[in-house]
This record gives C-alpha cells, sequence and structure tokens, in this order.
C-alpha cells in the first residue's frame, strides 16, 4: 500500500478569539493536534504611543501610560513619573514615596486578580473569574475614592501626586487586606489545588530557567522557572529597600520547574507578598504635602536616562531622551509583555493545540502594551 | 405596552400585537460577541462579573459572531483591526445591534489628533445604534447604554413603512 501523504495545516486563532487576550492573532502550524509551531502576528491594537509622546509635553504623556498596560495603569505611571523625576533631580517628600508604593502594589494585586482569573476561564473553569472580578472591585474602590477613576487614573505627577489619600483610605485599606487573605485561600481551594487545574497546567509549558534568561523574559514568567530575579530587590528603586518581603519563584511543586502551574503560582504567592508591603507601608506613612514637589514647568536638561521598574508583568523600562524643550524628544518603552509573548513559540512546540490557550494564559499578556 | 406589565389573574391568554411580543424577545435576550478590543474591554469583563452582572438584562456572552445579537466595540479601532471589525459584523445575524463603547470607539478619543492609524470613529465602517460616552466608561454607563438600547428595540418596527 502507498504511503498516505500527509501535510501541516495552519490555523488561525484570533483576532477575535476569546482566549487571545485580546487582539492577537497566532497562526498555528498544526501536525495532527500536535503544535508544530506558533507566530504570533501583532499590530492590531497599535496606538502610536512614541508619536504622542513627542507630539505632547511630559506631563500630558502620563495619560498615555495609562493607555499602555490598562490592567496596571499605576505602575505605569510610576515608572514614567519616576524616570522624569530622576531625569530633573526632583526629590518627591516622604509621603509622596509611600503612597506611590501602596498604589503600585494594590494594582498588583489587582492585575494578578485579572490574570488568575482569565487563566481560569481560559483552561476552562469560569467560577474563579467571579471571585478573582469581586476582590478587584474592592480595590478599584479604594482607588475611586482616592482619585476618583476605577482604570485609567493618571494619579501620579511628576513630582508628587494628583490627590492625597483621603481620611478613611487607610482603615477601609486594612480591612480589604484581612479579608484578602482568606480569599486568597478560597482560591486555592477553588482553583490551585483543583485536580482538573492540575492536570491541565501543571508540565505543560515548560521554559528552563537557561531559555528565560535568554530571551529577556522577565517578572512572573522568569520567576517561575525558578530565577530568583526582582528588581525591587535586585535594583532596588523608590523605598521598596525599606520593607520586608520575600521574592517568589517557582518550585515545581506539582510538575516539571518552570511550568504553566508555576507561573501562576508565582502570581498567587505574589499577592500575599504585595499585601505585606502594603501593611509595613500602611504602617509606616509619614504625614506631608503631596503636592509640594510638583514643578510649575517640566524642561528637563538636556540628557537621556533608561529607567526600569518591577511592573506586575516584568521589567517596566522608559527610555527618555531631553533636548531641552517642554517636549520629550522621544520616548521609548521596553514593554514585558512583548518581550514575554516571544517565548510563546517556544514552550508551545510538541505540545497539543488545547494547551496553547494554557501556555498564553500562563504569560498575562496585553495587547495594549505589546503594540503600543 | 410589554406582555408583562399587566399582571395576570385569572385567564391566561394575553392579547398583544405580534411587534411587541417580537420586539420584547428581543431585546430581554441580546447575545453579546465576546470581542474585546482594549481598555474598554477591561470594564465590559468587569460589567459582565460579579458586581455589575451583565447576565440580569439577559446579555450573555457568545465566542461565535453567527450566534450573537449584540457587537460592543470596546477600545481603539487601529486601521488594521477595522477591516476584522467589519469582516465579524457582516458575519453576525441579522437583527443585529451595536453599541460603540468609549471615546475612541466614538470617534477616536486620545488617539484623535496625532493617531496615523487609528480609525476616527467606529461608524465610519459599521452602522452604530448607541453610544456610550467615558474613557473608559463605568460598568453603569455602559449599563445604561444597554438599556437605551432596549428602549430603542422595543420601538422598533418589523412593518416597511411607506415613504
Amino acid at each position: 500500500m502507498a504511503e498516505l501523504k500527509t501535510d501541516h495545516i495552519v490555523l488561525n486563532m484570533g483576532p477575535q478569539h476569546p482566549s487571545t487576550h485580546g487582539v492577537l492573532r497566532l497562526e498555528v502550524v498544526l501536525d495532527g493536534e500536535v503544535v508544530v509551531d506558533v507566530i504570533p502576528h501583532i499590530g492590531y491594537l497599535h496606538r502610536c504611543f512614541e508619536k504622542h509622546a513627542e507630539a505632547m509635553t511630559y506631563p500630558q504623556v502620563i495619560p498615555y501610560t495609562d493607555r499602555m498596560d490598562y490592567l496596571s495603569s499605576m505602575y505605569n505611571n510610576f515608572g514614567y513619573v519616576e524616570a522624569v523625576e530622576r531625569l530633573m533631580n526632583i526629590e518627591v517628600p516622604e509621603r509622596v514615596k509611600y503612597i506611590r508604593v501602596i498604589m503600585g502594589e494594590f494594582q498588583r494585586i489587582a492585575n494578578h486578580l485579572v490574570a488568575i482569573g482569565t487563566f481560569g476561564i481560559d483552561i476552562g473553569a469560569f467560577t474563579p473569574f467571579l471571585y478573582c472580578f469581586r476582590d478587584r472591585e474592592r480595590i478599584l474602590d479604594l482607588f475611586e475614592m482616592t482619585c476618583g477613576a476605577r482604570l485609567l487614573y493618571n494619579y501620579m505627577w511628576i513630582g508628587g501626586l494628583s490627590h492625597d489619600l483621603p481620611p478613611d483610605f487607610i482603615p477601609k485599606a486594612k480591612e480589604f487586606l484581612k479579608d484578602f487573605k482568606k480569599s486568597i485561600k478560597e482560591l486555592n481551594d477553588l482553583l490551585s489545588f483543583n485536580k482538573i487545574f492540575i492536570e491541565r497546567t501543571a508540565n505543560i509549558g515548560i521554559l528552563l530557567p537557561d531559555t528565560a534568561i535568554n530571551y529577556g523574559c522577565s517578572g512572573p514568567v522568569l520567576r517561575g522557572s525558578g530565577v530568583k530575579w526582582d528588581l525591587r530587590k535586585n535594583d532596588p528603586y523608590s523605598i521598596y529597600d525599606r520593607f520586608d518581603w520575600e521574592v517568589v519563584v517557582g518550585k515545581g511543586e506539582m510538575g516539571t520547574v518552570g511550568d504553566c502551574w508555576d507561573r501562576y503560582m508565582v502570581r498567587v504567592k505574589e499577592m500575599e507578598q504585595s499585601c505585606r508591603i502594603i501593611e509595613q507601608a500602611l504602617d509606616q506613612i509619614p504625614d506631608g504635602d503631596v503636592t509640594s514637589a510638583i514643578p510649575k514647568r517640566v524642561k528637563p536638561p538636556v540628557g537621556e536616562i533608561y529607567f526600569r521598574v518591577e511592573s506586575p508583568k516584568g521589567e517596566l523600562g522608559y527610555h527618555i531622551i531631553s533636548d531641552g524643550s517642554p517636549n520629550p524628544f522621544r520616548v521609548k518603552v521596553r514593554a514585558p509583555s512583548f518581550v514575554n509573548l516571544q517565548i510563546l513559540p517556544i514552550i508551545s512546540r510538541g505540545y497539543l493545540v488545547a494547551d496553547i490557550v494554557a501556555n498564553l494564559g500562563s504569560l498575562d499578556i496585553v495587547l495594549g502594551e505589546i503594540d503600543r | 405596552m410589554g406582555i408583562l406589565d399587566k399582571e395576570f389573574n385569572e385567564s391566561n391568554i394575553v392579547i398583544t400585537r405580534f411587534e411587541d411580543l417580537m420586539n420584547w424577545a428581543r431585546l430581554s435576550s441580546l447575545w453579546q460577541m465576546t470581542f474585546g478590543l482594549a481598555c474598554c474591554a477591561i470594564e465590559m469583563m468587569a460589567t459582565s462579573a460579579s458586581h455589575y452582572d451583565f447576565d440580569r438584562f439577559g446579555v450573555i456572552p457568545r465566542p461565535s459572531p453567527r450566534q450573537a445579537d449584540i457587537i460592543i466595540i470596546s477600545g481603539t479601532v487601529t486601521l488594521k483591526m477595522a477591516l476584522r471589525i467589519k469582516r465579524l459584523y457582516e458575519q453576525m445575524p441579522e437583527p443585529k445591534y451595536i453599541i460603540s463603547m468609549g471615546s475612541c470607539a466614538n470617534c477616536g478619543g486620545p488617539y484623535w489628533n496625532h493617531g496615523y492609524h487609528v480609525l476616527k470613529g467606529v461608524d465610519r465602517i459599521i452602522p452604530v445604534d448607541v453610544y456610550v460616552p467615558g474613557c473608559p466608561p463605568r460598568p453603569e454607563a455602559l449599563l445604561e447604554g444597554l438599556l437605551k438600547l432596549q428602549e430603542k428595540i422595543r420601538n422598533q418596527s418589523l412593518v416597511k413603512k411607506a415613504v
């Protein structure tokens, strides 16, 4: 009998697909049900951040940084304003530093809650999504009572903040942290140690530490592979060196180090660490004026700066070039999602087509940040 | 006007116009296409999730355009994406409705001036029924937009009127 002739088939996933986390298109090459290659096609949400940064003044760029990684807007503000402050040699008041860290860590919890909830949907568990959003809404309430916005805040300004904390912020934040510990336990019972969930994620999409470093991965994707690298610890900025907390790494409890379950679990444990940081910051926060150091005119001297922060998704870097005018000459962003996405073909080859969804969900990408 | 406005006592016969019945059925189960573009999609997700619960208005997300009644354009429409949105819209069965959510979809929003790559309003390619302003609109605003759409459907006529 003559040998059967076989061929690869190409499957298009997206740009409209419930599991691509936005408008990403994946060109999947399949041999039967086994993935031969995945080619991500991006650019469906290109919003020309750099072009806008050229045309705007320094403070006007802040709302556009909000809209890059819209799940962690506070942290995008944080990186940008700190970079400009270093370029201008502005020393911000102590209270501002504390509030920025508190907001940044709350934002990290909110971001990870969305990441975990949508990851659950990708795997087929809908209920954890509702639980995660229930807790996220409480964080958004805290943000809303502080600056009036739920999602895109424009809260951190160059040299200060737009508003001080309202009087009942600290009690409400403490109440949330108390309840949130129960929520994490609930989440672990519901999803993390669920047999079906473990079957779908453990030993899937294994990312070796060497590969992760070579591809420039950062954030939970890198730490899931067991590499202890967190800019808050390794290259401390702001006041992160004053708090007592630990860097969480993947240990391969359910399978191999660097699988989807490890990347997921790093996020869950990071939320606990964020709670620790917030608790300490809430206790230590000094009094003061949050608007006292805001400059009347933002006009940095000629020069350039590269400043990086550990955003919830990984290393977020701003490269700002100033020509001495009120508008930046160029603002280049090193977006963590963009760099983390390139690992997708590496970790998906050889697995089944259903595992692409698990791999993509575990990377926690945001298309607004990839395309910018 | 709606058939549920009057309480049932003993009789179980409802007399209504066929048009009202059809409109009532249509507006009560608007299945929404699972389709998010940008920041507004996160608020759309929040609207479907625990606090705001889109489900109580009969809005259930469907992954396929072939089973969807409404499409919520939630975010910035780039020129590259515009062609795909048009195709998705064409794949939906009649009757189909569109909610344009957020400033970007309404008119280009913050990307109106320098966005060389952004479609200045999704109504340039597909007909929009309800515009929801905001950047991003709050979930309450989206719910209000949906109620407006339901109002519109309640008043639509199945018969073509003579011009």
